[in-house]
């Protein structure tokens, strides 16, 4: 099996004349565990968003799943195929409830409401989150909120996850619940993260990202 | 703040929630086009009869009808002094008319009943729920959206609101009547609209992630109109029969 993701040379910057990716390379293989460092501003969250095509690079290419993409519609396979968590819970849970705000992945890759509601079901009983169905998220504490955002990326069934900050502001009880489960997870990851404690329990490789590239 | 869930409701909890909209949309109507002064109060007892069945907190319900009163009376007292008619009384030497206190009566009474109505049909609603039934009504769905995500929403832009005025007081800012106090409030609400839109871009893309391509999907199972609501819309029916009845005649 390829590599998850191959990034060759890939470039982007905000504004003409001051890159934050400077012909980077990158290559994420099945069941890898990568540790992405870096100081604040140098671009890893820009990362994520070109891997997942919200950004458009200035130069080079993205390989993500064994095909070269291009455009919004080739992004759109990898999006359903590599998840995003993202750094602030407050802007993956804009729906009423948990259990819509979950399943609202799955019903946009075509599933029906009987099955996206087992979904739910499993997935929250997965991150021990059971019977959370008709919380309202915006009631929910930051640390539930972290882990409802984490089921509703693993709704979507991703190959990879990309997860930006997952235990930043969390305490430490919902952090260690949440680097066991992270720990457990089959998928190949990249997390960003400055803690060092979580990284030593999860990561397989390390790579630090400064000044547009990454260095081991 | 909006609450998320208001349980509650009383015997009409049970209705279907497009019953209940559709009926505090017609009583509006209704209650809008009458004049006659007994038929209005006939529309304020209607109202009083619905939120004592929606079992209304009295107080907070008082207090939110005397906001709108409150609201109004600059322009209710204004009105016997500006209708022409058969005078009633004088004051300072200006005449007020009949004609007018009659007037500002009928649109006291109206206001009322229609406020005090919807506050018992649809204020003890689930405000989700509410969403969800205009958008089965055939509500435009941007308009659902616009108001699903408020309800959502507000509670965060709340928070970031606080925590920037706090940041401020921590600096020892305090209001007081000069350029700087001004510049500083200007300076608050842009970076609140700032914030707003970016995070409203991280939420769009936190979406497309998710697949999102512009239609929301709907998870739950729609309610049903039931024998309760064939009930409740008959009464409703019968009630403004009444209304437009004795306004006729």
């Amino acid at each position: 099996m390829g590599p998850l993701f191959r990034l060759e040379g890939l470039s982007f910057s905000y504004n003409p004349g001051c890159p934050v990716l400077d012909e980077l390379c990158f290559r994420l293989d099945p069941g890898e565990k990568v540790a992405l460092a870096g100081p604040n501003g140098a671009g890893k969250t820009t990362l994520f968003h070109l891997m997942v095509g919200l950004l458009t690079p200035t130069g080079g290419t993205i390989e993500a799943f064994g095909a070269i993409r291009r455009g919004e519609k080739d992004f759109k396979e990898v999006r359903a195929r590599a998840g995003i968590l993202f750094q602030d819970s407050d802007d993956q849970l804009f729906c009423p409830t948990v259990a819509e705000d979950v399943a609202f992945g799955p019903l946009n890759l075509g599933k029906r409401p009987a099955e996206a509601r087992a979904i739910v079901a499993e997935t929250l009983a997965m991150l021990g989150l059971t019977g959370f169905e008709t919380r309202i998220t915006h009631t929910l504490s930051g640390g539930q909120k972290r882990l409802v955002a984490l089921a509703t990326v693993l709704a979507m069934r991703p190959d990879v996850l990309l997860l930006d900050e997952p235990t930043n502001a969390l305490d430490e009880a919902t952090e260690s619940l949440l680097t066991d489960i992270l720990a457990g997870l089959p998928q190949a990851m990249v997390v960003i993260s400055h803690d060092t404690a979580f990284l030593d329990r999860i990561a397989t490789r390390r790579v630090r990202l400064d000044r547009g590239r990454l260095a081991p | 703040m909006i609450p998320g869930r208001s349980p509650g409701g009383g015997l009409l909890a049970t209705l279907d929630p497009r019953s209940r909209t559709i009926a505090a949309a017609l009583f509006a109507l209704v209650v809008v086009g009458q004049d006659s002064l007994p038929t209005l109060g006939m529309a304020v007892t209607l109202a009083l009869l619905t939120a004592v069945l929606a079992r209304l907190d009295p107080i907070a319900t008082l207090r939110r009808l005397l906001a709108l009163d409150g609201f109004m009376v600059l322009a209710l007292a204004s009105l016997p002094f500006t209708v022409p008619g058969e005078t009633a009384f004088a004051l300072f030497g200006i005449e007020a008319s009949q004609a007018g206190l009659r007037l500002s009566l009928a649109i006291l009474l109206k206001a009322n009943a229609v406020v005090l109505m919807m506050l018992a049909l649809l204020g003890s609603m689930d405000p989700v729920a509410f969403g969800q039934a205009l958008r089965r009504l055939g509500v435009p769905e941007k308009l659902v959206q616009i108001y699903l995500f408020t309800l959502r929403y507000l509670d965060v832009l709340h928070h970031e609101f606080r925590r920037l005025r706090t940041a401020m007081r921590a600096r020892a800012f305090t209001l007081r009547s000069d350029r700087h106090t001004w510049r500083s409030l200007g300076y608050l609400v842009g970076m609140l609209m700032v914030r707003s839109v970016e995070r409203s871009e991280r939420i769009v893309a936190a979406m497309r992630c998710r697949g999102f391509d512009g239609s929301f999907p709907v998870l739950d199972e729609p309610s049903r109109f039931r024998r309760p609501d064939g009930v409740f819309a008959g009464l409703a029916l019968v009630g403004m029969s009444l209304l437009v009845m004795v306004e006729v005649s």
